[in-house]
């Protein structure tokens, strides 16, 4: 099933960066498995160990199934000092999960993330696509329950 | 053309979309058609607009009434009393607008001077503000020599971080004999805090695409590559489409302007890593690896992507190019000081009225950005301290306000001006509780290649938050300081070699702070 993904890109080893964030979109879980880096690996003929090396490097990849919506949240010092580490004691306690876990109906994954360029509204946390700003404890509850009656 | 009574400019951004800009579009949209205005009106959704202001924001013209912080419930009212009857709404407008300079943000506009004023979508807007008449001007009257030579003159830095000299380092590239040269954009912005490109790319895309292939037509590079950050996800879009519209328009393609040059703009999405914003970095995950830094030299404009040659700027060093190579070197020189033309595009957080962004000349003082663009500290709260750079910047006190914001001044603090973020902190700030956050930045970032920064980045998290838990001595704040600049001397590359800015500048101008927390 992979294989479709991958020939829409020509065999060439700088594809894939690009292949990787394909195939981890179109999984419902979110994540790169390891049937997946066999066949990119054959398709690109690259070692399965350089696969894995790109793919763990980069933050936005994911070797384990995740949630339905990815919960990002900002820790760098411009959301810090705008109060994040409280956002994210609210999602903690609000999901039941630690960092990096994924809550029991596989709706949410709670990860920390690096700045998103998004500043001006410190704190902030991006959904799957979508960013959230200004947040507060009481808007991080409307938000998940929002998602969570939608899905 | 049309004519319309009154253009109504919308700002859109990730801060608006964030505040749910487009149902209100739709619903303003809804409420024009109803009140019958649809011919008078033209809506026009644009960058970020010229001011500071929370969420949702509009310009209205001719009137050059500013709203902001705008909800769905506000449409009727606001159609019905400005734009049906002509009388702003007083209750809506800009809160700052009249409280401090109503010069806003903008005073000098090189880079972002279409910024929320054209449609960045379309590219006939940009065409009707001279855009790409540099393009032309480069491509059929200059020779490449040319146009080192004028940038040269022109002073222009990088903006990126480092602030080497654009001409130098294209002047470097273009005599090499080879069969592809590249130039690649780095667009990856991931410094704490720093935005500036991201709303010159959403604001006026055409115009980072205009520089760059001024820069390319100098160095004689026929492909070119955008590295851009995953999660900017408008920017992409904006991109790609101003993209495909140049190539729809023969501005980009094969023999532009018959003039035998081909070229060709590539959008490559980066995987979340900050030390990709290294130019080495970036190249190798260009090419599907790793992240991992090379050694340097040799440098990439001499062997950098696939060992061809190959320039690495940055979105806001580009975005000044048209300016140039149109207006000439000495219009542009009339902007900054002497040692360091032009302007500078910062973004201002923290603990001010309006955080946001300016664009001024170089050598503004940090006392003017704070009081005359960002309205002043937010009310009721001293100024502390500013951390100029990001992550990888300085903490300036309250005695280093007046001095001038530029490459230069600020090495005599040893302080860099970096990528233009200003993190403003109150008295009540923690200096100790900031530099904690950033050095688990670092630790989060370091790339795990070199042994000085990968043990180091663990080491210096391991000593603040120590010393944040109120379980430090005097000795860990020292040996904290010893430990970075090891570093600065050791590492691979500047992400190892950034820690002792943060450190250094927070302890020797807040020593007291980590006396006290030491002795508790």
């Amino acid at each position: 099933m992979y294989k479709e993904i991958c020939v829409k890109y020509a065999p060439n080893k700088d594809n894939l960066i690009y292949i990787l964030h394909e195939i981890q979109d179109a999984h419902p879980q979110h994540y790169i498995s390891a049937e997946a880096v066999h066949e990119i690996s054959e398709y690109l003929k690259l070692p399965e160990n350089h696969i894995y090396g790109v793919l763990t490097f980069y933050s936005m990849y994911s070797t384990t199934p995740r949630g339905k919506n990815i919960i990002r949240l900002c820790e760098s010092p411009p959301c810090y000092i705008k109060g994040s580490a409280n956002i994210l004691r609210k999602l903690k306690s609000i999901l039941d999960v630690s960092v990096g876990d994924t809550t029991k109906d596989g709706k949410f994954t709670l990860e920390l993330c690096a700045c998103l360029g998004v500043c001006g509204n410190a704190p902030v946390m991006m959904i799957n696509d979508d960013v959230y700003g200004d947040l507060s404890e009481e808007k991080v509850e409307d938000i998940i329950d929002k998602i969570r009656g939608r899905n | 053309m049309k004519y319309y009574r009154s253009h109504v400019l919308i700002g859109i951004s990730e801060t608006s979309l964030a505040a749910g800009v487009e149902s209100f579009v739709k619903a303003l949209r809804a409420q024009l058609s109803k009140a019958g205005l649809s011919d008078e009106i033209n809506l026009l959704e644009t960058g970020p607009l010229g001011f500071f202001g929370k969420g949702i924001c509009l310009t209205v013209y001719p009137d050059n009434v500013n709203y902001e912080n705008l909800k769905e419930t506000d449409i009727p009212v606001l159609v019905e009393e400005h734009l049906l009857k002509g009388r702003p709404v007083a209750s809506l407008m800009l809160e700052s607008a009249g409280k401090f300079s109503p010069k806003f943000n903008y005073a000098s506009r090189i880079v972002l001077r279409n910024s929320g004023i054209i449609d960045p979508e379309s590219i006939d807007d940009y065409i009707g503000t001279g855009g790409y008449e540099a393009w032309e001007k480069a491509l059929t009257k200059m020779q490449p020599k040319d146009i080192i030579e004028e940038v040269k003159e022109s002073g222009l830095r990088g903006r990126g971080g480092a602030g080497f000299p654009a001409g130098i380092k294209w002047g470097f590239t273009a005599p090499l004999q080879a069969e592809q040269k590249y130039v690649v954009v780095n667009a990856d912005e991931g410094e704490p805090g720093t935005f500036k490109d991201r709303l010159i790319m959403e604001g006026d895309p055409h115009q980072l695409l205009e520089g760059l292939m001024i820069c390319a037509r100098a160095v004689g590079a026929t492909k070119t590559y955008i590295y851009i950050r995953g999660e900017y996800k408008l920017c992409i879009m904006r991109l790609q489409k101003a993209i495909d519209d140049c190539r729809n328009y023969g501005i980009i393609g094969t023999n532009i302007f018959e003039s035998g040059f081909d070229l060709d703009i590539e959008i490559k999405i980066g995987a979340g890593a900050y030390v990709c914003g290294e130019e080495t970095a970036m190249i190798e995950s260009l090419e599907g690896n790793r992240g991992h830094p090379r050694s340097k030299p040799p440098f990439p404009g001499i062997k950098g992507l696939w060992q061809a040659p190959t320039v690495v700027n940055n979105v806001e060093t580009l975005a000044n190019v048209p300016f140039i190579i149109k207006q000439g070197a000495q219009e542009y020189k009339k902007y900054g000081t002497p040692q360091c033309t032009g302007t500078k595009v910062y973004t201002i957080l923290g603990d001010v009225a309006y955080p946001g962004l300016c664009e001024v000349d170089m050598g503004t003082t940090l006392r003017t950005i704070i009081s005359e663009y960002a309205g002043g500290m937010q009310k009721g709260f001293k100024f502390k301290a500013a951390l100029v750079g990001g992550a990888a910047g300085v903490f300036l006190p309250e005695k280093l306000l007046d001095v001038k914001m530029d490459l230069v001044s600020l090495n005599q603090y040893s302080a860099v001006l970096g990528s233009g973020a200003i993190l403003v902190m109150n008295e009540h700030q923690s200096i100790v509780d900031m530099l904690w956050s950033i050095l688990r930045f670092f630790r989060h970032e370091s790339c795990g290649q070199c042994a000085p920064c990968k043990n180091g980045t663990q080491q210096l998290y391991r000593l603040i938050t120590k010393i944040k838990k109120g379980e430090g001595t005097m000795e860990d704040v020292d040996l904290m300081q010893i430990i970075a600049e090891t570093m600065l001397e050791t590492s691979f590359c500047a992400l190892g070699q950034s820690p002792i800015m943060a450190i250094r500048s927070a302890i020797e101008n807040f020593r007291d702070e980590f006396i006290a927390i030491t002795q508790k």
